[in-house]
């Protein structure tokens, strides 16, 4: 994907971190929840437009940065979503920090879900656990255009019932017209839905393989097996999307963390079209 | 002592020691002066304020793993070639503050430190090495994203090159096409002649700055002359390649073995090597301790820390130099990507000869030989790109 234009003036110092509020804390799930960031200047603010997939750069002093894709209406103004799991130093800071604490912002930084390449398309929305964070403004952004596209389908899974994110938002994206499937790893006694992994709910789609997109985001093991249910479906590799991840130190393509082949993850990523990723996704170690 | 402007494109001969001269008056002008210097038995880029420091007389021999400095009658100013050091620890040091951040009342102000530099003035540059500058160039100025640091120190730098009329056996710009002639991106080149130096004029300040040495203008022959010179070593390291000395002679027995890397669509055939067993091969070899990045004049990666004092309450964000052959590199909280050093060895060659095309639109590689020289187990690039040519997967 060709990386979209970001707030950062060029001439502007990159390495600034602005700082932002917390102005809410909702805990999703066990181990993530969603912080909702304001900008302290007004004016950066209103200014700031991110597009959905792409990620900012929230530091903490003395704990570092780290990438995390924002997770809000990209129509929204003013506050900024960022749904988090606490997973290395930083996250287990976030996840001390109160409403009303602050943090650093830079971004927002990489390329975004193609909306414009997806329009006139059904879309197959295929992701695992947090990985739905990254597509939430994706999701947003169909309901807000719904008439722009076809059939969009949601399928999402997680380890349990317990772990599934935004399920009190099911309801609302069902009646905004998304198909939504939902698996689980491990039901408990109360589940009454899938079990099994993401791949397994292509089986539930009739797919129009010339007019169909599908957006992935999760673990790599999972985005290789929706693929492969994307391709045994005849669709074309360059309109499977998927958002990988790598370390990341500066979002800029000055560190060189985030390389995967000949792509800078952070700023030609990352979100990729299977026809970019193909080559190296069945790399040991690569 | 003349005291005029010399204008681009000037070409003078001046006495050696006038060197001094150009010396006094980048200082002068506000320059630190930096120059090769003899340090821990090698060759290093460090202050000079007099010519009698730098290494004159000196030869080096280098070869996978292995330097060596010795006197030798009839070297001269600038015989040896690239030590361990280059410019990249001063256009991109090796830790430098980004961020400074201190807690005032409970909220955290946070800054960018002032992109300023103090003018640096490098003596005794080499093609290979400017080449590197314009590499890095491209990273840090011409990516949707400037860094402001690094342009501030590119822009004071002020650069006199010199001519190589002797090459190392791990030297092999000629076959990357980056050496040995200086063609471009100095102030001032030089070349060393038996007792002049031949100076061309490469912009306004270097010809203000030569001009207040004693010259003596070119005549046609004598450019032609000294043109010539670096066109022999081309030639002659041409030759080595064409009829190498076995693998194990190195420089010792008067016949330096000539490296030579077959660049022909290089980028192709090492992306479609990527499971070739060399890498195993190699990735046996490889220490996996990074010297090869450190030392490479186009390697960039870095980390980002957070300086902290006791207290927590000022805190620095200092980029260091990073090694995609550690662990660490490609680590995220669900594992590291590259487990083995192979893999790591695959990614710090395919992205210097390879992927890096993709990316800067020419290679990471100016065959300055480092990597070889400094490798502790002496892996050598040109011979793993041969032997995935020799034998494709």
């Amino acid at each position: 994907m060709t990386a979209v234009a970001t707030a950062i003036a060029p001439q502007a110092n990159p390495w600034m971190a602005h700082s932002a509020r917390i102005t809410g804390i909702k805990r999703e799930v066990p181990g993530i929840s969603t912080y909702e960031l304001t900008l302290d200047d007004p004016a950066l603010a209103q200014q700031f437009r991110f597009q959905p997939g792409q990620f900012n750069m929230l530091y903490l002093p003395g704990f570092g940065e780290s990438a995390i894709s924002i997770s809000s209406d990209p129509e929204r103004r003013g506050t900024l979503g960022h749904t988090i799991r606490v997973a290395g130093n930083v996250t287990r800071a976030l996840a001390r920090k109160k409403v009303g604490d602050q943090i650093g912002v830079r971004g927002p930084f990489g390329s975004a879900w193609p909306m414009p390449i997806c329009r006139g398309h059904d879309i197959v929305i295929a992701c695992g656990g947090v990985g739905l964070a990254p597509l939430r403004p994706a999701i947003y952004h169909v309901l807000n255009h719904r008439d722009d596209y076809g059939r969009v389908f949601l399928l999402y899974g997680a380890r349990t019932p317990n772990d599934l994110l935004y399920q009190d938002e099911f309801d609302a994206w069902r009646n905004g017209g998304l198909e939504v499937e939902v698996t689980v790893d491990l039901g408990d006694e109360d589940w009454r839905g899938h079990i099994g992994v993401v791949p397994i709910l292509f089986y539930r789609l009739r797919l129009n393989a010339a007019k169909t997109c599908v957006m992935t985001c999760g673990p790599e093991i999972m985005m290789r097996f929706v693929i492969f249910e994307a391709l045994a479906r005849k669709l074309r590799p360059d309109k499977i999307f998927m958002s990988m991840e790598r370390n990341m130190k500066c979002a800029l393509g000055f560190c060189g963390h985030c390389q995967l082949g000949p792509a800078f993850v952070c700023k030609d990523g990352p979100v990729f079209t299977y026809a970019q990723m193909e080559p190296y996704l069945h790399l040991d170690d690569f | 002592m003349r005291s005029s402007k010399l204008p681009v494109g000037s070409y003078v001969r001046i006495e050696k020691p006038q060197l001094q001269t150009i010396v006094d008056q980048l200082r002068c002008r506000g320059y630190r002066t930096l120059g090769p210097r003899l340090a821990d038995a090698a060759v290093v880029l460090d202050d000079l304020d007099s010519i009698q420091q730098m290494p004159i007389g000196y030869l080096d021999e280098q070869d996978g793993g292995k330097y060596r400095l010795q006197l030798a009658e009839g070297a001269g100013y600038f015989d040896y070639v690239v030590g361990p050091h280059s410019l990249k620890s001063y256009l991109f040091p090796p830790r430098e503050t980004l961020l400074r951040c201190a807690e005032v009342e409970g909220q955290w102000q946070m800054e960018t430190p002032p992109a300023a530099a103090q003018p640096l003035a490098v003596i005794g540059i080499r093609s290979c090495d400017l080449h590197a500058i314009e590499v890095q160039d491209r990273v840090f100025l011409s990516g949707p994203y400037v860094d402001p640091n690094y342009a501030a120190r590119r822009s004071a730098l002020f650069v006199l090159a010199v001519n190589c009329r002797r090459a190392a056996a791990t030297c092999f710009c000629h076959s990357m096409k980056t050496g040995p002639a200086v063609r471009a991106g100095y102030d001032l080149a030089l070349t060393e002649l038996t007792d002049e130096f031949a100076i061309e004029v490469g912009t306004e300040i270097g010809g203000q700055v030569v001009g207040h040495c004693d010259w003596a203008p070119c005549t046609m022959e004598e450019i032609n002359q000294t043109r010539e010179q670096p066109e022999h070593l081309r030639r002659q390291m041409q030759r080595r390649q064409a009829a190498p000395p076995p693998a194990a002679s190195g420089e010792g027995n008067g016949r330096p073995r000539g490296r030579y890397l077959d660049t022909a669509e290089i980028h192709d055939l090492l992306m479609r090597n990527l499971e070739h067993d060399r890498w195993e091969t190699v990735g046996h070899r490889c220490l996996a301790c990074g010297n090869c990045t450190m030392v490479c004049p186009t390697c960039f990666c870095s980390d980002v820390e957070e300086v902290s004092d006791l207290l927590g309450r000022n805190v620095r964000r200092e980029r260091i130099w990073a090694s995609c052959f550690t662990a660490e590199h490609s680590y995220m909280n669900s594992g590291t990507v590259r487990k083995a050093i192979a893999a790591r060895y695959r990614q710090w060659l395919t992205h210097k000869l390879a992927t890096w095309i993709d990316q800067f639109g020419v290679s990471g590689c100016t065959g300055c030989g480092r990597c070889i020289t400094w490798c502790p187990v002496g892996i050598d690039l040109t011979e793993e790109v041969a032997a995935i040519r020799g034998v494709e997967a």
